[in-house]
């Protein structure tokens, strides 16, 4: 009897509660939409000009692709280093970030900072950044991959370290091993899934970042596909759009297969 | 020989898991420890090798006083204390051979370790001591392919591979069904006689240690309330250990003969100690 | 089983690769690639040296941060432009989504709608929101209206996308149930199917508009309006003081984004 009693006047409550939040959803849509003051005209006009776009681009420059070859491989080689840079420096920060081998308190709130700042900046912001720093160029865009990345690597290594087995470092004590060899034999060998699984996941995520990190002048192919836009060279820009679409591809592939590859 | 005097453990949260335990351990005795979960059995087999920090008391192994070496010299003396464990504790990812090598980890300088170099005698005896806990030609299976008894036979290769003073083993049967369990407390059997080492064995099942143990030590709220051979084992004392009951005269007479009875055996191993030596 | 030998055995680490020589030529190969990677970034001990003191000077124009009056409506201004945007994006993003998951499933559409559902939701996954939103600039202009279609695009492959697995793998026996009724087409799907799925929408909604707020703060960078337009500006106009405290300004918003996010998916579930 209580129960149905309760659940009687639970569900109004529930239907008020939710109305309230509809309501504020609608309001808050009306209200940002309003904020954004967009001119309708451009809003009608937009399929028109997007089919033009697409006209314009089609068909694909097929001669201009051997010239941007380079420029992808430079996309490549930007992701790569600037993976294999944050994962070195993810290391430490995730041993300080996890609970079971940070040092002290301090050290754990530096870990969590680093990981928690590093993850709230985009990558294109990071490669301005490094732009202001080192100048334009592809020194700035490994920068940025790596930077943004740090956050993220840390944060699930700190999570696969948090994750181990403490019996089998106990055991591994137990025989004499000093700490470096406990870190090899016992630590390594549990948390290396996680780490290849990381680097791969991440460097896959990278390969796209690293495609646009040029439109501030970091690099890679994003700065011949700034070139072929600001030139309106249409063609240009979907055979770049194109081989991106390739290279992501191929690396979502590749980092599948590696995935697997490690149990 | 081991001997270990008033040891105490008492936790940061004010827990007192042992409260001034002694005992000797010579020869190629097999000494088991029993009591009841929360007795401090583990606790205690832990702090020997201070897996576990002791609070108080002192750990003797072959006159090397253990408690009160640097983190160098612990480390030392943990090459001479093969630890086998209740979840075997192997390197679940990596070879049955890795996880036997590692047993000469003590003795292999850190950047041997770090490229996984070990000496072609320590192979070489990896492989005889595989052979010799039955899992000769298993060397590159990873260990998390292996079944609960040939994990456990894989942590007494390890353990054994430290050509090690006296095995510490802690719970080994706790995880393993009842058949495999004997076959490995037959092992372990086996390997303090033929090695002529002695084991301290911490161990729920009481049936088993009345089997396999030449002495039983009863801990019960991290005191030692029974110490004897199995046959001393009466229905009295299993009541002391496991519920308490507290018979007065006949405990203290039965603490103060196992002490004595402990001092006089003692002697005859010391010889067979130096005698391996 | 035991058969002692004279000789001592060898004993090597079973390789996950076919054999030892294949390790090192694959160990071989990741090292002449990073270091060709690394070769061709050219940096000489000048530049660290000059990029270090110019990192140094950027951390301490720092402090305190940039906030004169007019440059605080600037900030305000493109800030509440972007999450605006981010609002709308996310609404919008997955209403559309709805019908294109439609598209997308493959136990419900025809083929030729099925391969065009497929192929929005790729598009969209496999494209940067800034080469999205670089190329939405050029087709409707400058403005917040193009960071809205460019988040909004974004926001349908990854909707889409999921609604799309959701559909597939759906109690058969709700949607006949619903059609036995008599209804038609539209109506089986939306009484039949998108009861089923409602309450995760609700909570990919909340997830998506923190991952919008995030894209809100950057398509400015190419004219998609928002903050990001104020940043890519003092940016241009080497007014590094501002450009940091606008970056500062970005952190705050998305860890607030991300708590808000967080905790109200907590509490819905």
């Amino acid at each position: 009897m209580t129960d149905y009693e309760t659940w009687e006047r639970r569900t109004p409550r529930q239907r008020i509660v939710r109305y309230v939040l509809t309501l504020l959803l609608v309001v808050a849509a009306v209200a940002s939409w309003r904020a954004l003051n967009v001119r309708y005209n451009y809003l009608g006009s937009a399929p028109t000009e997007f089919m033009d776009l697409v006209n314009r681009m089609y068909p694909p420059a097929v001669g201009y692709s051997t010239e941007i070859v380079s420029p992808l491989i430079e996309t490549v080689h930007i992701a790569v280093l600037g993976t294999a840079l944050a994962v070195m420096l993810s290391v430490p920060v995730a041993l300080l970030g996890a609970t079971n081998t940070t040092p002290n308190k301090l050290g754990f709130a530096v870990g969590k900072f680093i990981i928690s700042f590093t993850r709230s900046v985009n990558v294109i912001i990071w490669a301005l950044v490094f732009v202001i720093i080192f100048g334009s160029g592809t020194l700035a865009g490994v920068l940025a991959v790596a930077v943004r990345s740090i956050g993220f690597c840390s944060k699930l290594i700190a999570e696969a370290i948090e994750e181990i087995d403490p019996g089998q470092v106990e055991a591994i004590k137990a025989t004499g091993a000093n700490s470096v060899e406990t870190a090899i034999y016992a630590i390594a060998p549990q948390i290396k899934p996680a780490f290849i699984g990381v680097s791969t996941y991440r460097w896959d995520i990278n390969v796209r970042a690293s495609t646009i990190i040029g439109f501030v002048g970091a690099g890679g192919i994003g700065v011949e596909l700034n070139t072929a836009i600001n030139f309106f060279q249409w063609q240009r820009v979907l055979t770049i759009l194109l081989a991106i679409l390739g290279i992501v591809i191929f690396s979502e592939f590749v980092s599948a297969y590696l995935r697997r590859k490690v149990r | 020989m081991l001997s270990v005097t008033d040891l105490q453990k008492t936790y940061d949260t004010g827990d007192e898991a042992l409260k001034g335990v002694s005992m000797d351990v010579t020869g190629n005795e097999m000494v088991a420890v029993i009591g009841p979960s929360g007795a401090g059995k583990s606790t205690f087999i832990r702090c020997i090798n201070r897996l576990t920090e002791p609070t108080g008391g002192s750990v003797e192994l072959d006159g090397v006083e253990v408690t009160g070496l640097s983190k160098k010299e612990l480390r030392n003396a943990r090459r001479d204390m093969g630890m086998i464990f209740q979840e075997f504790n192997l390197i679940e990812r990596l070879t049955v051979m890795e996880n036997v090598l590692s047993g000469r980890l003590g003795y292999v300088s850190t950047w041997k370790a770090f490229r996984r170099v070990f000496a072609g005698d320590d192979i070489e005896r990896a492989y005889e001591v595989l052979d010799r806990v039955g899992l000769g030609g298993h060397e590159n299976d990873r260990a998390d392919e292996l079944s609960g008894g040939q994990r456990q036979r894989v942590g007494i290769a390890r353990a054994i591979l430290q050509r090690p003073k006296i095995l510490l083993v802690d719970e080994p049967t706790s995880s393993l069904d009842p058949e495999t369990s004997r076959e490995v407390m037959d092992l372990l059997t086996e390997i303090a006689a033929e090695d002529d080492i002695p084991v301290l064995i911490n161990i729920h099942e009481v049936d088993l240690a009345e089997e396999y143990a030449d002495r039983i030590v009863g801990l019960r709220d991290g005191q030692k309330v029974f110490e004897g051979t199995p046959a001393d084992l009466d229905e009295s004392a299993r009541g002391q250990i496991y519920r308490g009951e507290e018979i007065p005269d006949l405990t203290t007479g039965a603490q103060q003969s196992a002490v004595v009875e402990e001092t006089a055996g003692s002697t005859p191993t010391d010889e067979g100690e130096t005698r391996r030596g | 089983m035991a058969t002692k030998q004279e000789e001592r055995r060898e004993w090597s680490r079973p390789t996950a690769f076919y054999n030892h020589y294949v390790k090192w030529a694959v160990y071989a190969v990741i090292a002449v690639f990073l270091l060709w990677s690394a070769w061709n970034m050219r940096i000489s001990y000048a530049r660290v040296v000059e990029g270090w003191n110019s990192g140094a000077g950027l951390v301490t124009s720092m402090f305190p941060p940039e906030l004169t009056p007019f440059k605080t409506d600037l900030l305000i201004e493109g800030m509440v432009e972007s999450i605006a945007m981010s609002v709308v994006a996310t609404i919008i993003g997955a209403v559309i989504s709805i019908p294109v998951a439609f598209m997308a499933a493959e136990n419900i559409a025809p083929r030729p709608v099925y391969w065009v559902g497929r192929g929005l939701i790729t598009v969209s996954r496999a494209f940067h929101e800034l080469i999205i939103a670089i190329i939405v600039v050029k087709a409707v202009g400058i403005g917040a209206l193009a960071g809205v279609i460019a988040l909004t695009y974004k926001t349908l492959g990854f909707f889409a996308k999921l609604l799309a697995e959701e559909i597939e793998d759906i109690d058969e026996g709700q949607m006949e149930a619903v059609e036995a009724t008599g209804a038609n087409g539209i109506q089986t799907m939306l009484f039949g199917v998108v009861p089923q799925v409602m309450p995760r929408i609700v909570g990919l909604s909340i997830y998506r508009w923190d991952i919008n707020i995030r894209h809100s703060t950057i398509v400015g960078i190419v004219g998609a309006g928002g903050i990001g337009s104020t940043l890519i500006n003092s940016f241009d106009k080497y007014d590094y003081d501002f450009f940091m405290t606008i970056v500062l300004a970005i952190v705050a918003v998305v860890i607030v984004g991300e708590l808000v996010s967080t905790y109200v998916r907590g509490r819905i579930q």
